[in-house]
């Protein structure tokens, strides 16, 4: 058992960190909000750590695994970076793993590092699918269509609409011309699940990030905060609230990169843990943010006090895949196998 | 990153394993159900001839040297299996808190006894009036000559009424403030002047009231220097938590699954397909999953040097918490059948959940309770102000 990052794993989180409280305070999130996209940081961002290292070195990725991943979501989340790296991630290893029908689309994505693509999660409908990540901003878009894997290039309708997390979600619409099919039926199934899975693990470690953000935010306003001539950290029910959010968030930090590492190291292990990840840390998460406006009072719920940026995002970014109680039956499904047939 | 405990640590598991196929019947397990006792003598011992007890230990000692990770392995299996090990974590306990503070003359006489499993440890730390406030106990231990006299009471002293000895935390010194007049004491339990009562809990474990009047001890069984017994209770706690790994609610999930699995309802339909039987037990295995990989962190900041007070405190709070909400789920999963109990027919899963529902809130209580864990969280981890107690 090792539980510690490599040499050149704790270099990126660094490098990572560092860019990002240069490039990305509180003040760069807000103003990148309604639309939850910043196109100079997410050039900036790219030259450092593109979506495209995740692909293998000999496609021209940069040969970095599912854990190198989280560990610069879980970066990204703790800055709450108005960035799509998670959704890039994961479309440039989808097409990477469609063979030759995928090559254009990363071609794209590998020649022109800043370009933005995206996984729609859920199959579309009617030939849109609806509220895509990133969707407003992608120019590579891969989706579900009924039977078909299929991929899409070309700019999206318009803006996202106004929403609980400023997220850069949009509808697209899948069936036009130039589309390229990936794939069909089970392996389209197979490949499509697969690449869900690695968002639900990306998106653990941007909750773990949030999560233990949010927690540091309230922790040091509860020692700062005071009333009845004490700080507010000293009184036993604020206290009580904050130690079971740090535990949460540590228990969501080791799922995370556990089922990070399952993806190269147990294979069979990685699609149970990588809902298991996903349906931990949006608790984590949650009631991290959740206890840290609290413990700000009143103040907590105006908008001039930077934890309302990550209470909204820590309920709007799982719900990208819908009702999480739908995860924790599709862990089910995972762990035991589908409902029979009655 | 490597999640997995390693290849030593699997070939000791199948050594457990085997070990406990020979060494641990069903009627050693369900005679500690039933009496409550969670500790065989025959079995203390046969862990103990294996080297077991010793098993981290350095080899002056006898010990096999084994890593933290093959100990969590160890204590995983003896878990899956329902083994009674309290007589084990307990001397265990004691064990090591000797090699660290005790005098050669006392490791030579009570260390080679009780890691082989020759005989037992209790610890008489808790009274009627002092739990969590440990260091305001009242039992009185004063000296006379080259002995000590012993008066008082302890309250919840585990296996005190199948053990050889008590590791007593007595008042020395009535002067000074309250952390800086305790002394430790071994003391042996066929002393004249103890009572033993049983104390029967809602998990079905018994535990005991003791009772010493007037018990005298030489000075070979004080255990540290005196009035220091606050530094002897320090290292004691260090060595209460953590070595953890799996627990109850992983052998309890793997029964209530199987039997989910194998069960159908009235109209025919199986009950692992039953929406809320699913949501209830993916939900459940997630949290044991946390359990474990925050018991395993504790194995793992222990074996590379470091001292894992906040994430021991960490996965106990998390373990005991979410067993304790997770088996009230479980119950209620098995309906009205769900109250039923072990060795009545029909009981769902053999009785287990029903039996995990009374054991879980104890978890939350003794080696430090839920609310002294949040603290140590709180002001060691968090850095937050302590807080007013
Ligand atoms: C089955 C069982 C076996 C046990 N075995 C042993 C044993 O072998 N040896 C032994 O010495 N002891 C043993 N104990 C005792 C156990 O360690 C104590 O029960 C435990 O430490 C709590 O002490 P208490 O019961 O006196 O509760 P109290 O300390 O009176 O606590 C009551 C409640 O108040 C809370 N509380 C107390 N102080 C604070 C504070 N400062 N801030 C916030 N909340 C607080 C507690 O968390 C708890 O919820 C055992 C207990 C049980 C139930």
């Amino acid at each position: 058992m090792d539980l510690n990052l490599t040499d050149e794993q704790h270099e990126v989180v660094s490098a990572v960190r560092a860019f990002l409280t240069d490039h990305c305070p509180p003040d760069v999130v807000r103003a990148s909000e309604p639309g939850g996209f910043d196109p100079d940081l997410w050039r900036a961002f790219c030259e450092l750590a593109g979506p495209t290292i995740g692909v293998s070195e000999k496609l021209g990725g940069g040969g970095a695994s599912l854990l190198d991943l989280e560990l610069v979501c879980e970066q990204v989340g703790s800055f709450l970076a108005p960035v799509p790296f998670i959704d890039g991630a994961v479309a440039a290893r989808l097409l990477a793993s469609s063979g030759s029908s995928g090559a254009a689309g990363l071609d794209l994505l590998i020649a022109e590092p800043s370009a933005v693509g995206t996984v729609a999660l859920r199959p579309a409908v009617d030939g849109t699918a609806t509220l895509v990540p990133s969707g407003s901003v992608a120019g590579v878009v891969v989706a579900m269509d009924a039977d078909e894997l299929v991929v899409v290039t070309g700019d999206g309708d318009g803006p996202a609409p106004s929403n609980l997390g400023s997220s850069p979600v949009a509808d697209r619409a899948i069936r036009v011309p130039g589309r390229t099919v990936l794939g069909t039926g089970d392996m389209a199934r197979a490949a499509h699940g697969q690449a869900i899975d690695e968002w639900r693990t990306l998106m653990s470690g941007a909750l773990v990030g949030l999560g233990e953000a949010a927690l540091a935010i309230g922790v040091e306003y509860a020692k700062n905060r005071h009333q009845f001539g004490a700080p507010i950290g000293s009184f036993q029910s604020i206290a009580r609230d904050l130690a079971d959010a740090a535990t949460l968030v540590d228990g969501a930090r080791l799922l995370a990169r556990e089922a990070a590492w399952a993806q190269t190291d147990d294979d069979e292990q990685f699609a149970p843990l990588a809902s298991m990840a996903f349906l931990f840390a949006t608790r984590a998460a949650r009631r991290a943010s959740n206890v840290a406006l609290h413990v700000h009072g009143g103040y907590g719920f105006t908008l001039e006090y930077d934890i309302q940026l990550y209470y909204r995002r820590a309920e709007a970014w799982p719900l990208a895949l819908g009702d999480p109680r739908q995860g924790a039956a599709h862990l089910a499904d995972a762990l035991f196998g589908p409902i029979e047939a009655p | 990153m490597d999640f997995r405990l390693g290849p030593k640590s699997d070939a000791f598991r199948a050594e457990v394993r085997a070990f406990l196929d020979e060494h641990l019947d069903e009627e050693t397990i369900e005679r500690a159900h039933q009496t409550g006792t969670m500790h065989s003598r025959e079995f203390h011992r046969a862990i103990g001839r294996q080297g077991w007890l010793a098993a981290t230990w350095p080899a002056e000692y006898g010990g096999q040297e084994r890593d933290p990770f093959e100990m969590t392995a160890l204590r995983d299996e003896l878990r899956l299996a329902g083994a009674p090990t309290d007589g084990m974590g307990l001397s265990v306990i004691v064990c090591q808190t000797i090699r660290r503070v005790a005098t050669e003359e006392q490791k030579a006489d009570f260390l080679p006894r009780a890691l082989a499993g020759e005989i037992c440890m209790s610890l008489g730390y808790s009274e009627p009036d002092s739990g969590s406030d440990v260091a305001s106990i009242k039992t009185t231990a004063t000296r006379d000559g080259d002995e000590w006299v012993i008066n008082g009471q302890k309250m919840f002293t585990t296996l005190a009424h199948v053990a050889d000895y008590v590791f007593l935390l007595a008042r020395t010194n009535h002067d000074v403030p309250k952390h800086k007049g305790l002394t430790m004491f071994l003391v042996p339990l066929d002393s004249p002047g103890i009572e033993i009562h049983p104390v029967h809990t809602v998990g079905g474990e018994r535990t005991n009231a003791t009772f010493y009047t007037d018990v005298r001890v030489s000075d070979h069984f004080r255990i540290g220097d005196v009035d220091r017994g606050w530094d002897v209770m320090t290292v004691a706690l260090t060595f209460e938590r953590g070595g953890f790994g799996l627990s109850e609610a992983d052998r309890v999930w793997e029964q209530a699954v199987a039997w989910a699995k194998e069960t159908r309802r009235p109209d025919g339909s199986r009950v692992i397909d039953d929406p809320f039987v699913r949501e209830r037990l993916a939900t459940m295995r997630t949290n044991n999953e946390v359990a474990r990989l925050l018991a395993y962190r504790t194995s793992f900041v222990a074996a590379t040097g470091g001292l894992p007070g906040v994430e021991g405190s960490m996965h106990k709070l998390f373990y005991a918490e979410s067993m304790t909400s997770d088996a009230a789920e479980l119950v209620d999963m098995l309906g009205a059948e769900g109250v039923v109990q072990r060795g009545e027919d029909g009981a769902p899963v053999d009785g287990w959940v029903e039996h995990l529902f009374r054991h879980a809130a104890v978890t939350t209580i003794y080696g430090g309770t839920s609310e002294m864990q949040r603290s140590i969280i709180a002001e060691r981890g968090l850095g937050l102000p302590r807080s007013g107690r």
